[in-house]
């Protein structure tokens, strides 16, 4: 039982630092941007190629990966995001999901399409025993780095004066603007770093997410379910969310395992019947 | 669009006024006749491309299903595949178990459970913003895919409805191996829909739609019932849905899990940016051009179609949606222009048969 909960809380983080990007690209721009898998899928292949034919130590391959896809997401989002931001809702779903539907083809093309698994240092494999629960080495591993990334984020979003800053320009864009905040500025670098994080999740995540060329269209129900259950006002919401998408999805498939992601599915429907704005978000007149 | 206003207080001049514009606007010009007459000559044209054209003819309908309600009515959906889906295993249920043998009866019954699926799901839909909306389309049809992989007695499972057996047409036209017959019954059935969304686009209804989907807010100060006329156009073209999934399973005898998957809702999204939306033939030239875009790629590589779809879609974007569908339209002007000026030359000859076409 507290086993089954450790599992979710360690897949809800790793949703959670997939998803966080997502929910502040979608807050700040009103872009729906379905491509976000893509990036993570981008930080694990990364990390893949690195640790296992360039013998990268792994501890050094996943911060790699997260400079990779950030600088990748840098480019893509000035050269070709930037188009897009004033379409409508519908050419940016197209936009993105052909996005999608190039890097699975692409990833399939130069990696294969059978799955990849990262080699994880021996050190990180096993099992603690705790007051008899079974605390795997590596997932508490990723508890600990999602944790401490919230935190920061939380720090950078609250202190900084980037923070505030990005803060105002999701609150309201052209106020924002007219104070001198430079807010394309502001959109690439979280766009960037948004991307970075996800990069980083799919390294941190490939062994237990698993890492394959559909892995885009695999999760991005899930970091969607994250963030429309968390709204996209703050990163509580979404971190709040990922936690409990992650146990109720570790737990159905593990006491009720016909049933799937059935589970998932109908709790986001009823939540999103119920609150459309997300279970956590404050009304706002947006 | 001024004749709007007048569903609101259908004074009898003005009532005249809207009955007079819809006539004219729902005259079936010389280059729609054109258009199905080639449709239906392709049965004889192309004897050895049957499978693509009765998978084109099925592809059609169901986008012209998905253009009612977003080139209609604005509503953006990820999930019209779960309408396709459900009606696809009603269809090959029946039978399968032998409970509906008519394919005809099989059909119409599987566009009606997909309409009243729709009528039910369209309360989740109508409410919330785009994104809302997206997820819950799309969540829907995921979830009817776990349904159907869960109750594998039923529906197979991930080997897909196998033993479908279906009875021939009429007791005459049985689904031979080439697909002509499929062909030709597909051919029809998408001629009888679209005549029917035609007459729906055409009608005061048809037009309250176009008004909601211009300013909800306004539409429903001028007394259009906002929210009903959308779960009724929802409902409406979840049954054409359905009856693109039943034609699916039919013509192929199976039905498998792939009926409610993502990729069926995103590509019919792709046919409808394609063709155009908001003026019915857009799914029908979007499927075509499509259908042959898919065939063509992937006889060149067979693996990897995917990525130039997803390339298509982005240059589509790219480049502008208004600006493609811009191009589109001037195309269709000139040749509509030119289909008038060659109807007027004929017109003198065969005036029974503009007389007929007027009907329409």
């Amino acid at each position: 039982m507290l086993t089954i909960l450790f599992d979710g809380v360690a897949y809800g983080m790793l949703l959670f630092v997939l998803a966080c990007g997502l929910s502040v690209t979608l807050g700040l721009m009103n872009f729906i941007n379905l491509a976000h898998g893509s990036f993570a899928m981008a930080g694990g292949y990364c990390t893949v190629i690195m640790v296992n034919r360039l013998g990268v130590p792994f501890v050094l391959g996943v911060p790699i990966a997260f400079l990779v896809t950030a600088l990748l997401g840098g480019l893509f989002e000035r050269t070709l995001y930037v188009h897009v931001y004033a379409r409508s809702h519908l050419d940016q779903v197209l936009f993105t999901i052909g996005l999608v539907f190039m890097s699975v083809a692409a990833v399939d093309y130069t990696m294969g399409s059978s799955q990849r698994f990262v080699q994880i240092p021996d050190a990180l494999q096993g099992q603690f025993d705790v007051f008899g629960i079974g605390m795997g080495k590596y997932r508490l591993l990723i508890i600990a780095v999602c944790g401490l990334l919230t935190i920061a984020l939380q720090l950078i979003l609250a202190k900084t004066r980037f923070g505030s800053r990005l803060r105002a320009a999701v609150d309201d864009q052209r106020v924002a603007r007219g104070l001198g905040i430079n807010v394309g500025a502001v959109f690439g670098i979280t766009f960037a770093v948004g991307s970075g994080l996800a990069g980083l999740g799919g390294a941190l995540g490939a062994e237990i997410l698993g890492l394959d060329p559909t892995f885009p269209l695999r999760y991005m129900i899930y970091f969607l379910i994250v963030v429309t259950v968390g709204g996209t006002s703050s990163i509580v919401g979404p971190f709040l969310a990922s936690i409990l998408l992650g146990i109720a999805d570790v737990a159905g498939k593990y006491y009720v395992p016909t049933l799937g992601a059935f589970v998932i599915y109908a709790i986001m429907i009823a939540v999103l019947i119920w609150r459309p704005q997300g279970l956590f978000a404050r009304a706002t007149a947006r | 669009m001024a004749t709007t206003t007048t569903t609101a207080t259908p004074t009898p001049v003005l009532a005249a006024d809207v009955a007079a514009y819809l006539k004219r606007r729902g005259r079936w010009s010389p280059l729609e006749i054109a258009f199905w007459i080639f449709a239906f000559a392709s049965i004889w044209l192309f004897p050895d491309k049957y499978l693509i054209l009765k998978d084109t003819a099925i592809l059609a309908l169901f986008a012209l299903s998905l253009d009612l309600i977003l080139g209609y009515a604005g509503i953006i959906s990820l999930g019209q595949a779960a309408f396709f889906g459900v009606a696809g295993y009603f269809s090959g249920l029946v039978a399968k178990y032998g409970i509906i043998n008519d394919p005809i009866i099989a059909l119409v019954c599987s566009g009606l459970v997909a309409a009243a699926f729709g009528f039910v799901t369209s309360f989740l839909v109508l409410r919330g913003s785009d994104l809302t909306r997206l997820m819950v389309t799309l969540g829907v049809s995921l979830m009817l895919g776990e349904i159907a992989n869960r109750y594998a007695n039923i529906t197979g499972g991930a080997d897909g409805l196998q033993g479908v057996d279906i009875a021939p047409i009429f007791g005459r036209w049985s689904f031979d191996l080439y697909g002509h017959n499929g062909y030709v019954y597909c051919l029809i059935v998408l001629f009888v829909c679209f005549v029917i969304a035609r007459r729906i686009v055409y009608s005061p209804f048809g037009l309250s739609l176009r008004s909601v989907k211009g300013n909800a807010l306004r539409a429903a100060a001028i007394g259009i019932p906002v929210k009903w006329r959308l779960v009724a156009i929802y409902a409406v073209a979840a049954g054409f849905a359905g009856i693109a999934g039943g034609l699916l399973t039919q013509t192929t005898a199976f039905c498998s899990l792939d009926v409610f998957s993502l990729d069926r809702s995103a590509d019919l999204l792709l046919v409808l940016i394609i063709g155009g939306t908001g003026y019915l033939y857009g799914g029908l030239i979007g499927a075509v051009i499509y259908k042959f875009l898919q065939d063509w790629i992937a006889t060149l590589t067979p693996q990897y179609w995917q990525f130039w779809i997803g390339l298509v879609l982005v240059v589509i974007v790219l480049v502008g949606r208004e600006r493609v569908e811009g191009w589109i339209a001037a195309a269709r002007g000139s040749l509509v222009r030119l289909g008038d000026r060659a109807w007027t030359r004929i017109r003198p000859r065969s005036a029974a048969l503009g007389g007929a076409a007027d009907g329409g």
